[in-house]
């Protein structure tokens, strides 16, 4: 197609380029520009000012109450929990994830037989919803009529969703197995970028493959794995949707997550101020998260992960 | 798109011990852990969607007798008639309303942003637009939730197909303008000044040139919005109520809640709405994959 044209080296273009009357240019951004302010900026602000205010979420009257919320939430024991909750299904899936996607990632990026029949099943469940994803395994994990009952298996049916513990892991799981075909992915874009001559060199100093797995292929994999952490933490952190259908924060409170907690207050107790305190709790706890996670890989990481594509 | 960094890959090592030169590569030893873990993990992935798809297609009075892997005895579509009487067309259509009214204005907006923010790279308010639009990138949807249930109520658009759709796009947008400049960026600077010697305005060159020439990339990118939005539970969860304005995802939910004894048709409810995305898979999957990753992969 028309798009293998010789590709320029990047950076800023040249002076020349400059345009008449950059005035047009700017009205194109616009659009873009209002669209995202309306709903993307304002509500950012806004999150902030509703936490200072009490609001059932039903009526029309907002009013202001000062520190009000941020108290009620602040002494709440419920916000250590869901945020203890969030840190450990973080934690785990991420330990879970990570070493299974490089690992995947580096077979998915030879040169196997079959590899396009595993890399076509392998991503179906990137493209299934997380409401049925969680439908699916709450109808397979059922104690009485799923997978474990059918099969006669008794440590497949157990009450996966109905203790707490087991829950916390059911939720780990699946999160895993909707998630790791993609860090795979990303990983497996990875390593076709280490440079063949790298191993090449390795080799002829006689080096094994468990040696340049770790000698070559990790560590220049450095910026895939902390693009890969950022998306799994801050994914970890912002997880609702698999959750609210799996177990509603159940068996109890076992999988309050920070979300789910900012959606029961908010839509459950009609306590929107409340709500919004959490809400900014979590973009707070993100941006920290992303914060560590990029001085990790150091400035130019920053670069890898914003220029992309 | 990025210049490749490695020499050719398909080059013979001569050694001198005079082994048997191959023709690829030069010692292929099999990698036994990843090969394990990548058929292991396959198993499953694809164990749930095997599952699914035959209990699907059994009765509800053969589910509880049945082995659970066993294909059905006797396949009946009762359920996906079920599904389908139960007004899943209409959630279907809404959630390709929302999709299409989301996607194209999005991709829409942000190629005319990319654009104006790679022709103009000097002009400051673009420069602001642009660093914007990176820090939204940052945003997480959830946290910003209730002021935006504020705003669909105080425009009174709450429960309206339209309470979905300008969210999205608002949040598309960050993405869509990053993956998209970066390919604008890629086009040869000499096409860009030949089209301005030929006396073409800005908004030609954007159509007539900027835009075919990223055609694959306005394609990648709108595949993903596509996905994301088809699949988000969490808009429709708070800015809709009655039930002729669900989509998808959250018809399954309620769906799954109203018929939960009768697993058969729950599971022919989660193939029907997943059905549309694995066709498009199948037509163009490493464009999807691709979409996928846009923007992260590097």
């Amino acid at each position: 197609m028309s798009t293998i044209v010789t590709v320029p080296p990047r950076g800023r273009p040249p002076a020349a380029t400059r345009v008449r009357g950059s005035g047009s240019l700017v009205w194109l951004a616009v659009p873009a520009l209002l669209v995202f302010l309306a709903f993307g900026v304002i509500p950012l602000l806004g999150v902030l000012a509703l936490s200072f205010t009490t609001w059932d979420g039903l009526s029309q009257d907002i009013s202001f109450s000062g520190l009000a919320s941020w108290s009620a939430v602040l002494s709440d024991p419920g916000l250590p929990h869901a945020l203890w909750v969030t840190f450990l299904i973080m934690a785990l899936s991420w330990l879970v994830q990570t070493p299974a996607s490089i690992l995947i990632g580096v077979f998915l990026a030879g040169h196997q037989r079959y590899r396009t029949l595993i890399a076509v099943l392998y991503f179906i469940p990137l493209l299934l919803s997380s409401a049925a994803i969680a439908i699916t395994y709450k109808a397979l994990l059922d104690p009485n009529f799923g997978l474990g009952a059918g099969l006669g298996l008794d440590f497949l049916a157990q009450d996966w969703l109905g203790e707490g513990p087991l829950a916390v892991g059911v939720v780990i799981f699946v999160v895993s197995w909707q998630f790791i075909p993609f860090h795979s992915l990303l990983y497996q874009g990875g390593v076709r970028q280490i440079p063949r001559s790298m191993y090449e060199a390795a080799e002829l100093d006689g080096a094994g493959r468990v040696r340049k797995f770790f000698s070559i292929t990790l560590p220049q994999l450095k910026y895939t794995i902390i693009t890969s952490s950022t998306l799994m933490v801050v994914g970890s952190l912002t997880l609702f949707d698999l959750i609210f259908v799996l177990t509603a924060g159940g068996p109890g409170d076992a999988t309050r997550v920070l979300a789910l907690d900012m959606y029961k207050r908010g839509y459950q107790a009609n306590l929107m101020g409340p709500a919004s305190a959490i809400a900014v709790i979590l973009v707070l706890v993100g941006l920290a998260l992303a914060l560590v996670l990029r001085r990790l890989g150091g400035r130019d990481a920053s670069a890898s992960q914003l220029e992309g594509a | 798109m990025a210049t490749t960094l490695s020499d050719k890959p398909g080059r013979t090592v001569i050694r001198p011990s005079g082994r048997r030169r191959r023709r690829t590569r030069p010692r292929e030893t099999k990698n036994w852990i990843g090969g394990t873990i990548s058929w292991l993990w396959l198993a499953i992935v694809i164990i749930p969607i095997y599952w699914v798809v035959i209990t699907s297609f059994k009765a509800q009075s053969d589910y509880y007798l049945s082995n659970p892997m066993a294909p059905p005895t006797a396949p009946t579509l009762d359920n996906y008639q079920l599904v389908i009487e139960s007004d899943f067309p209409l959630y279907f259509l809404n959630s390709l309303i929302v999709a299409v009214g989301s996607v194209v204005p999005a991709v829409l907006f942000s190629f005319m942003a990319a654009y104006a923010i790679v022709r103009a790279s000097t002009n400051r308010f673009l420069k602001s637009v642009n660093w914007l639009f990176l820090m939204g990138l940052a945003i997480p949807l959830q946290a910003t939730i209730i002021p935006i249930y504020l705003i669909i109520i105080r425009l009174h658009l709450y429960d309206s197909l339209l309470a979905l759709i300008l969210p999205s796009i608002a949040f598309a947008i960050p993405l869509s303008v990053l993956v998209l400049a970066n390919f604008i960026r890629d086009v040869p600077k000499e096409l860009f000044e030949s089209m301005r010697l030929d006396g073409a305005s800005e908004q030609t060159t954007l159509w007539r040139l900027a835009f075919p020439l990223t055609r694959p990339a306005v394609v990648t990118v709108s595949i993903y919005n596509a996905l994301q939005i088809w699949n988000g539970f969490l808009l429709p969860v708070i800015l809709t109520q009655s039930p002729d304005k669900r989509t998808l995802p959250l018809a399954l939910w309620s769906f799954q809640g109203e018929y939960s004894v009768n697993v058969p048709a729950v599971l022919a409810s989660v193939v029907l709405t997943t059905l549309p995305i694995l066709i498009l898979y199948v037509v163009g999957r490493r464009q999807l994959l691709s979409g996928l990753t846009a923007g992260f992969g590097k």
